[in-house]
């Protein structure tokens, strides 16, 4: 971390700056918390029954009030294991492939320089911009004509098609920063092509964990795509899958609000693990 | 030394799969889209129409009517955004990166990030859980109401998306070299004048960027209104954006038959609306925005 760091003896020394500390704190607590109680209201109270949750949203679940009865609701009736798995492989297969070919391309682009690279690297970057839902008309016909609307390979393949952009001018500035030294190296030992770009990987790693985190969010979180061109029951992800749910259990709280919990939990806790490198793609990759 | 002609069958070779399927299932159904809007597809066949699909839109008084009401939502939905996240992203990035914060800024930033991960159909119903009349936490009902549905949705959405700017400007401030804040500090700078005179000049180009990339999200917007109000958001349209008339446009709902060249139509003049203002800021602000070099 580069984060700025005063010498340590001048923290003691004044009270001015204590006070800004404090204040500083409380501030960032405070906007914390906005940011975080109204999930864990939602998080608690998925916890307790219908009259623990009409009778006071905001008190904790008691030995009274304590249930999980809108989980065992949640799985009785909804779809939340197949929309899970579905969710699974959509994200999954969307990370792998635009790894790989955002990976394949963006080692071209910095390493086979052409005068065409440079207009091709520009072509692939201005995608970060398009507004891909807008060729929607297009895409269903297409879909249809081809009879793959309405399954998970059809969200895979515009997924893909969406965060490629920004994989490859995230995988790109990686690349610059490989030392020419090492490729030469690797060519003058007789390696191929193929082979030279597989010795340079490893030291891309980060890179390709950024576009996988990034990558990751969108694709899970997306509700457009999976409405219009996966919405059959089989198909439905865990965005639409709660949408759809909350929609017909409007009055069964305790399973509404399960149903809010468990389609927020991974994403939570996969932020949580990969947040640094999601915030070094994320301005990396938007940064050019 | 690769020989140039192995550079080309290089390039193309590992270029072409990522090529085939952005230009496959991004450029080429938007550009199609547009391509399409010149069409009548009505009877089966295609015949060419001109600018037919777009004088239906624009004098068809239903329409017409709904498109502007969309456009005006859409331009309030997105000054929310302008006027309300970024200034608070910004004011977060500059506490984090204020030089007082030591481990604690890590555990800040992943708390502060956490709404931005949750998908719009969570928070959209979070929302509406927690400002819902019955638990007496809001009296008024706040999405019942024509004047207020609008602006509630839409500061749903910035609490949402606040980690997004926030991050960007974090990074972008990052950036700025010690030595610099150090000399203005040794000069007598204050912490205020310090952001304002020297650290806010130098990210400048960010925070244009992330005013585009706002612009251009909140004009794509339809998933927290959907998820909240359905694809004919009421009270009476009141919180219809561009998105969700799009959507109704090809798909149709209750009111409305599905027409895919309208669909194509409309989303021909939402990409106008965005290129043209994207271009306009690219070419006039954006070359004004000096870039440092640091």
């Amino acid at each position: 971390m580069t984060t700025v760091t005063p010498p340590r003896q001048r923290r003691r020394v004044r009270p001015a700056d204590r006070a800004a500390n404090v204040g500083l704190h409380a501030a960032l607590i405070a906007l914390s918390l906005g940011a975080v109680v109204p999930v864990l209201i939602v998080v608690m109270n998925s916890f307790k029954t219908t009259q623990g949750i009409f009778g006071s949203f905001l008190a904790p679940p008691d030995a009274e009030t304590f249930s999980v009865q809108g989980y065992l609701n949640v799985f009785s009736r909804g779809n939340f294991l197949l929309n899970y798995q579905n969710s699974l492989i959509v994200t999954i297969l969307t990370i792998v492939l635009t790894i790989v070919l955002g990976t394949l391309a963006a080692w071209a682009l910095v390493e086979y320089r052409v005068p065409i690279a440079p207009a091709l690297a520009g072509f692939f970057v201005i995608g970060i911009m398009l507004p891909i839902r807008l060729g929607t008309v297009p895409l269903l016909k297409t879909m249809t004509a081809w009879g793959i609307v309405d399954t998970l390979g059809a969200l895979v393949l515009v997924y893909t098609a969406m965060q490629l952009p920004l994989a490859i001018a995230l995988m790109t500035t990686y690349f610059r920063a490989v030392p020419a030294e090492l490729k030469e190296a690797a060519r003058i030992d007789g390696a191929g092509e193929w082979r030279t770009l597989w010795i340079t990987l490893p030291i891309v790693r980060v890179g390709i964990a950024a576009v996988a985190s990034i990558t990751m969010l969108p694709v899970w979180n997306d509700l457009w795509f999976p409405l219009i061109l996966a919405p059959g029951k089989g198909n439905q992800t865990v965005t639409l899958g709660v949408q759809q749910f909350v929609g017909q259990f409007q009055s069964d709280y305790p399973a509404l609000l399960a149903a809010l919990t468990l389609g927020a939990i991974p994403l939570v806790v996969l932020f949580a693990v990969f947040s640094k490198q999601y915030i070094a793609g994320l301005s990396k990759g938007y940064g050019k | 030394m690769i020989r140039t002609g192995t550079r080309y069958r290089m390039l193309a070779l590992f270029v072409a799969p990522a090529l085939v399927v952005y230009v496959a299932f991004a450029v080429y159904p938007l550009l199609s889209s547009v391509g399409m809007s010149f069409f009548d597809s009505g009877g089966g066949e295609s015949t060419f129409v001109g600018f037919g699909n777009y004088v239906e839109l624009f004098t068809n008084p239903t329409t017409s009517e709904r498109f502007w009401n969309a456009l005006v939502n859409n331009v309030e939905f997105f000054l929310i955004h302008l006027l309300v996240e970024l200034p608070i992203g910004l004011l977060i990035a500059a506490l984090l990166t204020s030089g007082r914060l030591r481990r604690s800024v890590g555990v800040y930033r992943t708390l502060l990030f956490i709404p931005a991960t949750l998908s719009v159909v969570i928070v959209g119903f979070l929302w509406r859980l927690i400002i819902n009349p019955l638990w007496g936490i809001v009296e008024f009902p706040l999405l019942g109401n024509e004047a207020t549905a609008l602006p509630t949705i839409s500061l749903m959405s910035v609490w949402q998306y606040l980690g997004i700017p926030m991050v960007f400007l974090y990074t972008a401030l990052l950036a700025i070299p010690d030595d610099v804040v150090e000399a203005s500090r040794i000069d007598g700078a204050g912490a205020w004048t310090i952001f304002w005179r020297i650290k806010f000049p130098l990210i400048a180009p960010q925070f244009g960027l992330i005013t585009i990339l706002t612009y251009i999200w909140t004009f794509n917007g339809f998933d927290i209104v959907y998820a909240l109000n359905g694809s004919a958001p009421g009270p009476n349209y009141s919180t219809d954006i561009l998105g969700t008339f799009f959507y109704r446009s090809f798909f149709g709902s209750s009111g409305q038959v599905a027409d895919l060249d309208l669909g194509a139509t409309v989303a021909s003049v939402i990409f106008a609306i965005i290129l043209v203002t994207t271009a306009a800021y690219f070419w006039v602000l954006q070359r004004r925005l000096k870039t440092y070099e640091l």
